[in-house]
């Protein structure tokens, strides 16, 4: 829809070779798959709301990357970008998760009870837990698509489910067009209040069209559990709170979720998912669980350790500063959290963050202690 | 191959569902095809429910039953492609909030002009949606009264004209697209005075724009259209001979020291930040087939697809407008004869004279500007009202939106459309050299006299 590339047909009086983006200097995974017979295969095609190839890549070809961070380069504008322009994003979703094939199969797991621990992770080191995803409307386009009275269409109904919402879960939404000073400044201290994006990944792909109309936030009243409203993403779900219960945490993830999901059937709406790509989002990199589930925690001798790099990487886990991604840590205290996203269900992948934070702290006391990790190293999971 | 979802028990008062799943050869319909089929096999209720919910219509009929699942199914090969098939919201759920606004289109859009041509597209495809799509993102200042539309090739000043228009009206101080006509005269020859003193004017500046016919403007255009655009004008200007004699450097293949040395001369021009800009797609594909030419006495300086098809920039340093606009005139007729031997022309019509992307350079799209010392002037109370009836406009020497330095002021035309360049020109001439004479006799103490206002349309 933005900035004119769905003119397919205009398009079509140039050759592919004419409309082929210039590449050379670009490094994302988009950039890496894309080749000219790709381009010309796909160039007249359109998904049935109208999102054309050009719409999918504007984003990796305006931002042609960092040296050392690989970016995604593409994305979604409706849950059949995905089947339309599969020959490209197959490969690139492949790429991005590991290997993952385009017969593969995603296994979602949403029942906490079948996370074993989590609730007992050192409050002296783990200073706060989270678990987030995403979760998109089906038969709605999706950001860098979609119309104003689409978007308003996801707010009205993403509203009126989480009004529905009652016991712990019982809170309130804040349009961000509508709100006061005073709640404006509520939602910066409570860090909840995101802000129109400036990323020129996100602004390239057409997702901060029309700010603020149809974006809120809304939280519970306990402040444990708050839902992003067309950000990057229809929705972007989160649990935390302070301190090392995970399995707290993803527990009324889970109960959260699955109660919206259940409120929206009720209208007549479904989650976008499907067995092979799991719960379909804007991103490539968010496919599958769409999960980040992480802590701060302390590991200042640990992440001083020269194994800590391989250590991660063995556990299938990432860290980031506490600012989020792309920032530093600060006072040794790091994000870390899964790095996997598609190919393994929501508990694994908690699973992994909560046996692999437990090591870490044990390692931590260790070399506090003056003392080897030698024998703790891990195998690769 | 194509499978027909019905979604059971949707209907919401607002929104209505087909979803359509499509492997890569599909066929797809429009609701136009649907209509005319309805009229002719199901007069009566069916094409009054067609007619009647127009915008919702189709979808509507989704979920009404097997009747109409027959009916879709059977309609599959007979359909052409390109129309779109998404949940369709009436004109009233798409209307853009600009409660918090302050742009010329916020100030003329309505509801109803919305619902007339929120569904209409120019021959290239291009939408009002996408047109106003930068006025939508950004309210404006409360002070500066930016355009908020921009133009995605020349077919939109005519299928949006109920829009653009009436801000055309409002950018151009009053000039009726309707019933006025644009003087278009690039003859340099026409000219009255124009050498000034180097002790008060510093350089001397003139600029304009320039559209090539038939292709999309830089909102719209495609990569190809885009690097067309560069073929074509990079081909003309090599054309050039004399003092016009010049180089291409293409943004995408500048060696280091080129760009030093553009960045010196000031020519080099970046990537758009301003959100106004990129909020229209602008700066799609940066750098792709973008660049820029001038000549080897670095006078007469060309912009490519930038923020229009080419800007045209004649300048140097002192005080002698005559000659710039001579240059300036000399090198567009020029670049325009070349461009014609190929069988292309420049966007024009009499109506809003020369074609650019943003409506507040229609006419002459031009500027053209001393940067001039006028130190006991400037702090006159009087000089923001003399400046007014001269129809002149101050600006820092950083240009627009920049603050004067020192007592250095960069004065040019206010009027882009209605006058031709001869008239704006001799506007800036005159002007200068009253505000020359002014500064002078203030320096022998003497008094100075605010000017009539001269008249604006001539």
């Amino acid at each position: 829809m933005p900035f004119g590339n769905t003119h397919n047909l205009l398009k079509m009086n140039y050759s592919a070779e004419q409309e082929y983006p210039d590449l050379s200097q670009h490094n994302n995974h988009m950039a890496k798959i894309i080749t000219p017979e790709m381009y010309a295969d796909l160039r007249d095609k359109q998904t049935p709301s109208g999102f054309t190839l050009d719409d999918v890549i504007q984003t990796g070809v305006d931002n042609p990357g960092h040296p050392f961070i690989m970016t995604v380069g593409c994305v979604a504008g409706d849950e059949e970008t995905y089947e339309v322009f599969k020959d490209l994003l197959d490969p690139v979703i492949e790429d991005r998760h590991g290997g993952y094939k385009p017969t593969d199969k995603h296994k979602t797991d949403l029942n906490p009870d079948n996370l074993q621990g989590g609730d007992d992770l050192d409050p002296n080191y783990v200073l706060s837990s989270r678990v987030r995803t995403g979760r998109s409307i089906r038969g709605f386009c999706l950001p860098p698509h979609c119309t104003r009275g689409e978007r308003r269409g996801i707010e009205s109904l993403s509203v009126e489910a989480l009004g529905a919402l009652d016991g712990d879960l019982k809170g309130k939404y804040y349009a961000l067009k509508d709100m006061t000073e005073e709640e404006q400044q509520q939602l910066i201290d409570d860090h909840f209040l995101f802000d129109k994006p400036v990323s020129p990944l996100l602004l390239a792909s057409g997702m901060a069209r029309d700010w603020p109309d149809a974006r809120g936030i809304w939280h519970n009243d306990n402040k444990t559990f708050l839902v992003w409203v067309n950000e990057e993403d229809h929705l972007r779900v989160i649990s935390m709170q302070k301190g090392g219960n995970m399995k707290e945490v993803f527990n009324r993830f889970c109960t959260g979720l699955t109660k919206i999901e259940s409120l929206f059937k009720e209208k007549g709406h479904e989650f976008m998912w499907n067995e092979h790509l799991g719960y379909v989002l804007t991103c490539p990199s968010n496919l599958g669980t769409g999960l980040r589930g992480g802590v701060h925690v302390k590991l200042p001798n640990v992440s001083k350790h020269e194994k800590f790099g391989e250590i991660l990487k063995r556990l299938r886990l990432q860290k980031r500063g506490t600012g989020g991604v792309d920032t530093a840590a600060v006072g040794g205290v790091f994000d870390i959290s899964n790095a996997d996203r598609l190919g393994f269900s929501e508990v694994d992948l908690v699973q992994m963050v909560v046996d692999g934070v437990k090591l870490l702290i044990e390692m931590e006391k260790r070399l506090e202690a003056g003392q080897s990790i030698d024998d703790l190293m891990p195998e690769q999971k | 191959m194509c499978n027909l979802h019905l979604n059971k028990g949707i209907h919401t008062s607002a929104a209505f569902r087909c979803i359509l799943t499509n492997s890569t050869i599909c066929p797809f319909f429009t609701w136009r095809v649907l209509f005319w089929f309805c009229r002719i096999t199901m007069a009566g209720s069916f094409a009054r429910i067609l007619s009647s919910k127009r915008k919702v219509g189709i979808l509507s009929l989704v979920g009404a039953g097997s009747l109409t699942v027959g009916f879709f199914m059977n309609r599959e090969q007979h359909v052409s492609a390109g129309a779109h098939v998404r949940r369709i919201y009436p004109p009233s759920a798409e209307y853009p909030d600009l409660r918090k606004h302050n742009n010329c289109m916020a100030s003329h859009m309505t509801p109803a002009i919305y619902a007339k041509l929120c569904d209409k597209s120019t021959p290239n495809g291009y939408t009002l949606d996408e047109a106003i799509q930068t006025g939508v993102d950004n309210p404006g200042h409360p002070f500066i009264k930016t355009v908020g539309m921009v133009a995605g090739d020349e077919e939109s000043y005519e299928v949006f004209a109920d829009i653009f228009n009436p801000v055309i009206k409002e950018r151009h101080n009053g000039y009726h697209p309707c019933t006025m006509k644009h003087p278009t005269d690039l003859d340099s020859s026409k000219i009255r005075g124009g050498q000034f003193d180097d002790k008060y004017v510093l350089s001397s500046r003139v600029r304009t724009g320039r559209s090539i016919r038939g292709l999309s403007l830089p909102p719209a255009c495609t990569r190809a259209e885009r690097r067309e655009v560069e073929r074509v004008v990079v081909d003309a200007l090599g054309g050039l001979r004399g003092d016009l004699t010049g180089k291409y450097f293409s943004l995408t293949q500048l060696t280091d020291q080129e760009q030093q040395q553009l960045i010196d001369d000031h020519f080099l021009f970046d990537k758009p930040v301003s959100p106004l800009l990129t909020c229209a797609g602008m700066a799609r594909d940066w750098p792709d087939a973008r660049g820029i030419w001038h000549n080897n006495e670095k006078t007469f300086l060309v912009w490519i697809n930038e923020e229009d098809h080419t800007r045209v920039i004649s300048m140097e340093k002192g005080g002698n407008m005559k000659r710039v606009f001579e240059r300036f005139c000399r090198g567009l007729q020029e670049v325009e004869r070349l461009i014609q031997e190929k069988g292309w022309e420049f966007m024009w019509n009499e109506r809003l004279g020369y074609i650019l992307t943003c409506p507040s350079n229609l006419g002459t799209g031009l500027r053209a500007g001393v940067h001039v010392t006028l130190p006991r002037l400037s702090k006159d109370p009087r000089f923001s009202k003399i400046l007014d009836n001269l129809r002149l406009q101050k600006r820092g020497t950083g240009g627009v939106d920049t603050a004067a330095v020192g007592n250095t002021f960069d004065i040019s035309n206010l009027d882009r459309l209605g006058q031709s360049e001869v008239q704006l020109v001799q506007t800036v001439i005159d002007g200068v050299a009253y505000l020359i004479e002014c500064e002078k006799r203030l320096e022998k103490g003497q008094d100075i006299k605010i000017p009539a206002p001269i008249s604006q349309f001539k």
